[in-house]
């Protein structure tokens, strides 16, 4: 009994302790992963100090020490403001509807908000898989859309009655030009490239060699050379004064380009498919165009969405080389802002080039967000 | 049978089409309503969109000028932006009527190319920019400078030749776009920036303070720039060529936009050949007697253009210079009304 005193029984189980802060929360993450040996440790301040010295200096150009109203240069002149100046977006203020609109007229403008309205109501329905009415939805955005939006940009006029005055290509620009220049070469180069790339699967002879030659041609040239002959060589070659509209031009050029690429990342994806699927597909009684449509394809194409991902947000980026053909895309627009002189001050361009670069981020990174969404929703790639 | 329609058709769809270029552009002009103009994608001054979406500029001016001595409005007119590589192609195939692009009138351009320089609107050349706490008065005393300029143009050539013949060592900082050029010259990379003085002009604006830097007097190469047409029509050239002298006319004879209507009932013999009270001048070309009235009422005269767009009162701030009247100190020098 006098023993019971040198044992302890427990009677009950012990609480439950926390773990130790040293390996739990914000404060164990970094333990572990960054401060967990020496060398990590002096790594981690080594990027940290990297990462400071880039982001500090970015943190007060953009927003520090940014002017952000103004109505001349005089508010972002560095002798005027008093010191250092960083961005100017008081420019970009007074520009932003030369950078959405180009030189478009004020009072038709309505009408590209119009379009812009009609694609954002038509592709985010046809993007969101759960949204129904997909037949009518594609149907509207590849066919009508295409004839309204052209109609509403260009103009209406039957004979002598304007119902829509006519705006020429000449003065779109910026970010209208942008899209449009874009979305016209990704809904044409995809279905032109998916043909293209049968094509050089085909064994008749002629339809192969025909589809050879065009890719081989189109990648060939850089795009640069194309919109270059498309603009200063071609009305060299038409009788003198028949002119075709320079947008169009380009627009052919862009769409027959990209379409090469699209027709090689799809003929990556027509080899990936077994040859089990398309003897099948065969043994089924299939004939060609319904096992492309229902085999072949759909299997295909899912598996090269990052490849079509990709070629489209290389596209989207490339418009900017309009430029060269005296087009305004929206860098071009921003860049020939720069010849303002009512505007001109040392961060002029950063803050332009700046404001560009968000915008064609927010574009590229859009797509590739929802590629990756379409990936995980259609279980592509065999996932381990 | 069908294989002599088709060639048949198709020569007379070209000829329907080329015949309507070859009759004179005035014709071509006159029925469509506007001008088509040829200007460059941004040059500040000469040729550069405002933030409302307008054409302002020397060059743009002298567009509106043809426009107005047309048809009397200086509104009807349309601006195509061309780069320095599609401006002669543009004008060649008939995409523009008239080329106003800060193009410099050389030779080979003139003859080789199948064009025509109407008259110079700017004796640009190449000049140097430096900080004026360099104590520097003359390009001459520039011996062992380093000069910032952009790669592959005629201005690092026009450099190596003017420090090599007055036997001045210098080194060339050269960058391939004209921002950094400025950047470069702004962080203090070298001390001299060079390229056109009407650029000059532009860049120092972008400077961190313009007003610390000087553009010295020395001017190293000939840029005459001017308004280009094509070959071969003479009566459009003669347009082009007698709008720029109406309005240098103009300035001499004391004409502006706001006393042009005055100068109406004017007793001198000049001022009314010039606006239409005698003779009949503007039939000689094709237009009405009113012509250079048009042009001086609705867009002005060179000296106006020259101070609303590159003056000294403008951001640029370029002094009258070489382009002066003859009469004051300069070389621009118009044949008469007569």
């Amino acid at each position: 009994m006098a023993n019971a005193d040198m044992f302890h029984i427990r009677t009950e189980e012990a609480p439950v302790m926390p773990a130790p802060v040293s390996t739990t929360g914000v404060i164990g993450w970094m333990r572990q992963n960054l401060f967990s040996s020496i060398p990590n440790t002096i790594l981690t301040i080594i990027g940290i100090l990297i990462a400071y010295s880039i982001i500090e200096p970015f943190i007060k150009f953009a927003f520090v020490d940014a002017i952000w109203t103004g109505t001349d240069r005089k508010a972002c002149l560095p002798a005027e403001a008093g010191g250092y100046v960083g961005a100017c977006w008081a420019y970009v203020e007074a520009y932003f509807p030369q950078f959405i609109y180009g030189r478009y007229p004020v009072e038709e403008i309505y009408r590209v908000n119009i379009v812009y309205a009609m694609f954002v109501v038509l592709l985010v329905p046809l993007a969101m898989p759960s949204a129904p009415f997909k037949a009518i939805n594609a149907v509207l955005f590849l066919f009508v859309f295409p004839i309204v939006a052209y109609f509403l940009l260009t103009g209406l006029v039957f004979g002598d009655t304007v119902i829509l005055p006519i705006v020429e290509t000449p003065v779109w620009g910026g970010l209208l030009v942008t899209l449009v220049i874009a979305v016209t070469g990704i809904v044409a180069s995809l279905p032109l490239g998916i043909l293209l790339a049968l094509g050089r699967r085909s064994k008749m002879p002629i339809v192969k060699l025909v589809s050879v030659i065009f890719i081989e041609f189109w990648r060939g040239v850089p795009l640069i050379t194309v919109l270059f002959m498309s603009s200063v060589m071609l009305p060299l070659f038409l009788p003198e004064g028949v002119v075709f509209d320079k947008l169009l031009r380009v627009l052919i050029g862009v769409t027959l380009f990209s379409a090469a690429y699209m027709a090689e990342v799809v003929r990556g994806g027509l080899q990936a498919i077994p040859k089990g699927q398309y003897e099948g597909a065969m043994a089924l009684g299939l004939r060609f165009w319904q096992m492309m449509g229902l085999i072949i394809l759909p299997q295909a194409l899912k598996l090269v969405i990052p490849g079509i991902v990709n070629t489209f947000i290389g596209l989207f980026k490339d418009t900017t080389l309009v430029l060269i053909v005296g087009m305004y895309d929206l860098l071009g627009q921003i860049q020939s802002s720069f010849s303002d002189p009512t505007w001109s001050t040392p961060t002029q361009s950063h803050s332009g080039y700046l404001f560009a670069a968000m915008v064609f981020w927010c574009f590229c990174f859009g797509m590739s967000r929802y590629s990756i969404f379409m990936e995980k929703k259609l279980h592509t790639g065999h996932k381990r | 049978m069908s294989k002599k329609i088709l060639p048949l058709v198709l020569g007379a769809a070209m000829g329907v089409a080329a015949s309507a270029a070859h009759a004179g552009t005035l014709e071509d002009v006159k029925a469509k309503g506007f001008v088509q103009c040829g200007v460059s994608q941004g040059l500040p001054g000469f040729s550069n969109p405002d933030s409302q979406g307008n054409w302002t500029g020397l060059d743009v001016d002298l567009c509106r000028a043809v426009a107005a001595a047309v048809f009397g409005d200086a509104s009807a007119v349309k601006f195509t932006p061309l780069s320095a590589k599609e401006r002669f192609t543009a004008l060649q195939s008939g995409e523009v009527d008239i080329l106003s692009r800060n193009t410099t009138w050389t030779m080979s351009r003139d003859t080789a190319l199948g064009l025509n320089f109407a008259g110079v609107n700017y004796y640009d050349g190449q000049g140097f920019m430096v900080r004026k706490d360099l104590g520097v008065t003359s390009a001459l005393e520039l011996s062992g400078a380093s000069v910032c300029t952009n790669t592959g143009t005629t201005t690092e050539l026009n450099v190596a030749d003017y420090f090599r013949a007055n036997n001045m060592p210098y080194e060339i900082v050269a960058f391939e776009k004209a921002d950094e050029v400025v950047a470069a010259y702004d962080a203090g990379r070298c001390d001299v920036y060079t390229t056109d003085a009407s650029g000059l002009y532009a860049q120092r604006l972008k400077l961190s303070n313009p007003g610390d830097h000087m553009v010295l007097p020395e001017i190293i190469s000939k840029e005459p720039l001017g308004p280009v047409v094509r070959q071969g029509d003479d009566q459009w050239f003669n347009i082009a060529k007698w709008t720029l002298n109406a309005m240098i006319n103009a300035e001499e004879l004391g004409v502006t936009s706001e006393n042009v209507d005055e100068m109406k009932g004017s007793d001198n013999p000049s001022v009314k050949r010039l606006l239409g009270t005698e003779g009949a001048f503007g039939e000689a070309i094709g237009l009405s007697n009113d012509w250079a009235y048009n042009i001086i009422k609705n867009v002005g005269n060179y000296g106006e253009s020259f101070n609303a767009n590159v003056g000294p009162d403008t951001p640029l701030g370029i002094a009258r210079g070489i382009n002066a009247l003859w009469s004051k100190g300069g070389i621009l020098y118009a044949p008469p009304v007569r």
